[in-house]
C-alpha cells in the first residue's frame, strides 16, 4: 500500500440519541469544536451526513462556518443529488473548496423515500438503481462543470480590457437522463481542481458510483478479509472504467464506542491488525457519541499509531485533501482537449 | 449655560449601512493596482471585516446563475466568476460577530424546502444574521443549467416568488421553540410540500427578507413580504418618489412605513478636497468604461453589432433593434429606443464622442467629495426621505471600502445618525425590526 495510513471520523450525532443529541444535531458550534479537536489529532477529513428529511443543519453550510476555525483538516459533507439542482451542487461543493483553501470534499448520497419526495413535490420516489444512476450523472456532470474554467482563465489583461480569456471557459453541454446542464460554471476552478468526491460504496448500486466517479469509496465492514476483497474488486472496477486504480481510496467506515483510554489503545491495536491485512487505505470512523469517542482517538488510538509508525504527525501544514491524501490534482480536461487540438 | 452644548433636537433618523462585495458588475475596477482577487476567501473575509470595523448593519453579496454572454460569445470584459453565496456566508460568520450576512438566491432555479432549510442553517450558525435577498429573475439562457429550465412571464415569476417566500415562512414557523415540529402542508399553484422541517426556529426566526425588483409586481411583492427593498434609484427625487410609492402600499398589508427599509445600491468616491474627490471619480469612470467596454454598452442598447465603431466616433445614427438577443444573462433594458435617444441629445449638446457619453451617462457616482460632504449627502437623503440608507458597492475588491469606513463612519456618528456600537445580536435588531411572530397557522384546523 503506497499511502500513508488515514484517519477519519464521521462528527453526525447518531438519531437514537435522546434528548441532548437532539439539541447538539443543531449546534453548528458542537461540530467546529470536533473538527478542530479531529484536526489536533492529526486526522485527515471529517465527514457530516445529512439528508432532508433528518433532523440537523445543512452539512455544507456547517463545514464552510468551519472552514475558517481549521487549517489542516478536509471537510467532506454529505450532499444529495436526487431532489437537488445539480449545478448548484456543484458550485456549493466548489464554493467550500475555496473557503477551505482547497480542503473539499463531497459525498454523494441519494433519497429513496417518499418522505423526502413529498418535501419537494416535483417527483415520486424511485428505486436505488434509479437515483443512483443520477447520481453517478450528477458526479459527472459536477466535475465537468469544476473543469469548465481552465486554471489560468483569469488574465486581467490591461492592453484588451479582458478579465478573462474566453477561450478557456467551456460550455459543458452535459444531457443526462433527468437533467441537462449547459455552462459553464459561475465559479472559477477550484483550488484543487475537482474536489474529492466520497461515496458510501457498502452497498450495490452506490459500489458502481464509486468505482466510477469516486476518489474515496467508504465501506462499512465487519471483518478485514471482506474489506480487502471489497477493496480488489473496487480496484478491479475503476481499472474497466479506464482509471488508474491508484486514484480510487478505500477507506474501512467502522463503528466505534470508546469508554477509556484501553478502549482507545485496542481500536489502534484493531487498525493496525487490519492495515497489516492490506484491508484498507484509511479508516473512517463513525462514533456513537462524537463528543466522547473522538477525544479517546485523539487521545489514545492515533498517538499508538503514530509511534509505531503507522501515522503521520498532526500539523502536516498548509495543502490541499487531495495532497494530504496522496491523490493528484487533475487538470481540467477541457485544457487537455484544448493542448490535443 | 456652555454655548456648545446642543439644544434638544428632534431625533434624526438612523442611517442602515450595507456593504456590497464587488463583482460581476461593470462598476468593478478591477485593473487598478490593489484590485485583489474576486474568489479567494481572504478578500471576502476582508470586506466583511471592514463592514464590521464600520459597524455596518449587513455585508451582501449579488447572484448571477449563468456566465453572461454577448453576442453568443462570453461577456470577458468585466469581472466573471464568483463563489456561490450561501456557503461563502456560512464561512464569514466564522469570523464576524455582528454583521448581517446577506445572499441573493432565486426563487426561480431553487425549491422552497431546500432553500428554507439552507438559509435557516444560516440564520443557526450565525446566531440570527442571515438576510434572503429574494430576486425573480428568470430566462430561458438561465434556465439552461437547471432541471426547471424554461422560462416564466413576469406575472408568474411573482406568484411563483410569493408562493416560494410563503412556503419558506410556513417551514420556518412550523417547528417552534420547545415544541415538537409540526407537519407543513402547502398544496398551491407552484409547490406541493409536504413533511417536517428538520430545522428547529432559528434565532431570528425568519431570516431578513430583501427584495430588489423594480416593476409594479416587484413594489407590491416588497411592500407584502420585504424588510429591506435594494433599489437602484439612487438620485435625490427618483428615491424620494420610490420612498413614497413603496411606503405608501404598505397600509393596504397593514404593515407600518417603519417595517420595511428602503436602502439604494450606491457608489461613492472620496478626495480631500471637493476638486480632487471629483478628479478621482472621473478617473474612475474612464477605468470603469474602457473603449471595449464603451462599444459593448452601445451594443447593448442598440442590439446589433458595432464592432465596426470607433469608441472615439459618434454614436451610431439609427435606432435600437428592440427585440436582440444580443445580450444574455443580464437584466433587460426595458426602453432601448429611448436611452438611445437620451444619448444622442448628450452626445450633440457636449459633443461628446461614443465612448464619452457611455462615461457620462453610465458610469456617475452616486456620491463624490469629501467625506464632510459625501457624509451631509447621505445625511440628507435619509432625513429627507429618499432612503433610509444605502448598500455602498465599492469599486475595488477588497479594500474599497477601508476609505468610507475610516473617513466617513465617524463623521455620521458625530452628526448623530449611525450607531456607535452594536447595540443587538441579529440582524433584525440591528435594523430596528420588529420581532418575527410565530403564525398562529399550523396550531390545529380549528384554532
Ligand atoms: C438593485 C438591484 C439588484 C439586483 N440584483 C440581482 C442579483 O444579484 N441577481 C439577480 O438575479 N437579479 C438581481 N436583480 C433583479 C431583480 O431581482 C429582478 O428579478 C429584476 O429586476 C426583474 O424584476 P422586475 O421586473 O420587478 O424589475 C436586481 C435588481 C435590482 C433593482
Amino acid at each position: 500500500m503506497p499511502h500513508p495510513l488515514h484517519l477519519a471520523v464521521a462528527l453526525d450525532t447518531p438519531q437514537c440519541s435522546g434528548r441532548a443529541a437532539h439539541d447538539t444535531v443543531h449546534d453548528a458550534a458542537h461540530v467546529v469544536a470536533l473538527a478542530r479537536l479531529a484536526e489536533r489529532g492529526g486526522l485527515t477529513f471529517v465527514t457530516l451526513g445529512d439528508g432532508f428529511g433528518r433532523p440537523g443543519l445543512d452539512a455544507p453550510a456547517v463545514l464552510a462556518r468551519a472552514a475558517p476555525a481549521t487549517e489542516h483538516i478536509g471537510l467532506i459533507p454529505t450532499v444529495t443529488t436526487t431532489h437537488t439542482e445539480p449545478f448548484h451542487v456543484s458550485t456549493t461543493v466548489a464554493t467550500l473548496d475555496w473557503v477551505s483553501r482547497g480542503r473539499a470534499g463531497w459525498a454523494v448520497e441519494v433519497s429513496t423515500t417518499e418522505a423526502d419526495a413529498a418535501l419537494f413535490g416535483r417527483r415520486p420516489a424511485a428505486p436505488p438503481a434509479e437515483v443512483w444512476a443520477e447520481a453517478g450523472e450528477v458526479a459527472d456532470v459536477a466535475a465537468r462543470l469544476w473543469d469548465s474554467w481552465e486554471d489560468d482563465a483569469e488574465i486581467r489583461d490591461r492592453a484588451t480590457g479582458r478579465f478573462i480569456d474566453r477561450d478557456k471557459l467551456h460550455h459543458v453541454d452535459f444531457t443526462g437522463r433527468t437533467f441537462s446542464v449547459r455552462g459553464p460554471s459561475i465559479v472559477p476552478r477550484p483550488p484543487q481542481g475537482r474536489p474529492v468526491i466520497a461515496v458510501d460504496a457498502t452497498d450495490e448500486p452506490a459500489r458502481e458510483v464509486a468505482a466510477a466517479h469516486a476518489d474515496l469509496a467508504l465501506v462499512r465492514v465487519e471483518d478485514p478479509a471482506t474489506a480487502w476483497t471489497v477493496r480488489e474488486e473496487l480496484r478491479d472496477r475503476a481499472a474497466t472504467h479506464g482509471r488508474d486504480p491508484g486514484h480510487l481510496l478505500v477507506f474501512a467506515s467502522l463503528p466505534v464506542e470508546l469508554d477509556d483510554a484501553a478502549d482507545g489503545a485496542g481500536l489502534a491495536d484493531l487498525i493496525a491488525d487490519w492495515r497489516a491485512a492490506g484491508a484498507a487505505d484509511g479508516f473512517h470512523l463513525r462514533p456513537a457519541d462524537p463528543g466522547r469517542d473522538l477525544a479517546l482517538v485523539v487521545e489514545a488510538t492515533a498517538p499508538v499509531l503514530r509511534a509505531r509508525g503507522l501515522l503521520r504527525r498532526p500539523g502536516h501544514p498548509g495543502g490541499t485533501l487531495r495532497e494530504h491524501l496522496g491523490l493528484p490534482r487533475p487538470a481540467s480536461r477541457y485544457a487537455l482537449a484544448r493542448e490535443t487540438a | 449655560m456652555t454655548p456648545t452644548t446642543p439644544t434638544t433636537r428632534t431625533p434624526r433618523k438612523q442611517i442602515r449601512l450595507a456593504a456590497h462585495f464587488p463583482g460581476v458588475n461593470n462598476t468593478t475596477v478591477w485593473a487598478v493596482p490593489g484590485s485583489g482577487s474576486q474568489i479567494d476567501f481572504a478578500s471576502f473575509e476582508h470586506l466583511a471585516r471592514t463592514a464590521e470595523r464600520g459597524l455596518f448593519d449587513f455585508f451582501f453579496l449579488a447572484e448571477g446563475l449563468r456566465v453572461r454572454e454577448h453576442k453568443g460569445r462570453i461577456h470577458d470584459l468585466d469581472v466573471v466568476g464568483r463563489p456561490e453565496s450561501l456557503t461563502v456566508l456560512a464561512a464569514l460568520a466564522a469570523v464576524t460577530e455582528h454583521l448581517g450576512l446577506a445572499a441573493t438566491v432565486n426563487t426561480t432555479f431553487n425549491e422552497p424546502y431546500e432553500l428554507a432549510r439552507r438559509l435557516a442553517s444560516l440564520d443557526h450558525l450565525s446566531g440570527g444574521r442571515a438576510a434572503w435577498n429574494v430576486v425573480t429573475t428568470s430566462d430561458a439562457f438561465t434556465g439552461e443549467n437547471f432541471r426547471r429550465g424554461g422560462y416564466l412571464d413576469r406575472a408568474a415569476r411573482y406568484t411563483r416568488a410569493a408562493e416560494f417566500v410563503s412556503v419558506a415562512r410556513e417551514l420556518w414557523d412550523s417547528w417552534p421553540d420547545g415544541e415538537a415540529p409540526r407537519p407543513v402542508d402547502h398544496r398551491g399553484e407552484h409547490f406541493t410540500v409536504r413533511g417536517e422541517f428538520t430545522v428547529p426556529r432559528s434565532p431570528q426566526g425568519h431570516p431578513v427578507i430583501i427584495q430588489a425588483g423594480d416593476s409594479f409586481e416587484g413594489r407590491e411583492f416588497a411592500a407584502a413580504t420585504a424588510d429591506v427593498v435594494f433599489t437602484r434609484h439612487s438620485g435625490l427625487d427618483a428615491g424620494r418618489a420610490f420612498y413614497a410609492d413603496v411606503k405608501r402600499r404598505l397600509a393596504a398589508y397593514g404593515r407600518q412605513p417603519d417595517h420595511l427599509a428602503i436602502m439604494p445600491g450606491v457608489t461613492f468616491v472620496l478626495g480631500d478636497t471637493a476638486a480632487e474627490a471629483q478628479e478621482h471619480a472621473a478617473e474612475i469612470r474612464r477605468q470603469q468604461v474602457s473603449p471595449q467596454n464603451a462599444l459593448l454598452a452601445a451594443e447593448q442598447i442598440w442590439g446589433v453589432d458595432l464592432s465596426g465603431y470607433d469608441p472615439d466616433g459618434p454614436l451610431p445614427d439609427f435606432d435600437p433593434d428592440p427585440g436582440s438577443e444580443l445580450a444574455q444573462g443580464r437584466v433587460r433594458i426595458a426602453d432601448p429606443k429611448a436611452v438611445a435617444d437620451k444619448w444622442r441629445a448628450l452626445s450633440r449638446a457636449k459633443g461628446l464622442s461614443l465612448r464619452e457619453t457611455v462615461i457620462e451617462t453610465t458610469g456617475r457616482q452616486s456620491f463624490i467629495g469629501t467625506p464632510a460632504d459625501v457624509a451631509a449627502q447621505l445625511d440628507a437623503f435619509v432625513q429627507t426621505d429618499a432612503a433610509d440608507g444605502f448598500i455602498l458597492v465599492p469599486h475595488v475588491t477588497p479594500g474599497g471600502l477601508d476609505p468610507f469606513v475610516d473617513r466617513v463612519v465617524p463623521l455620521l456618528q458625530e452628526r448623530g445618525v449611525f450607531r456607535t456600537e452594536y447595540t443587538g445580536t441579529t440582524l433584525r435588531a440591528h435594523l430596528g425590526l420588529p420581532p418575527q411572530p410565530v403564525r398562529a397557522a399550523g396550531k390545529g384546523p380549528t384554532a
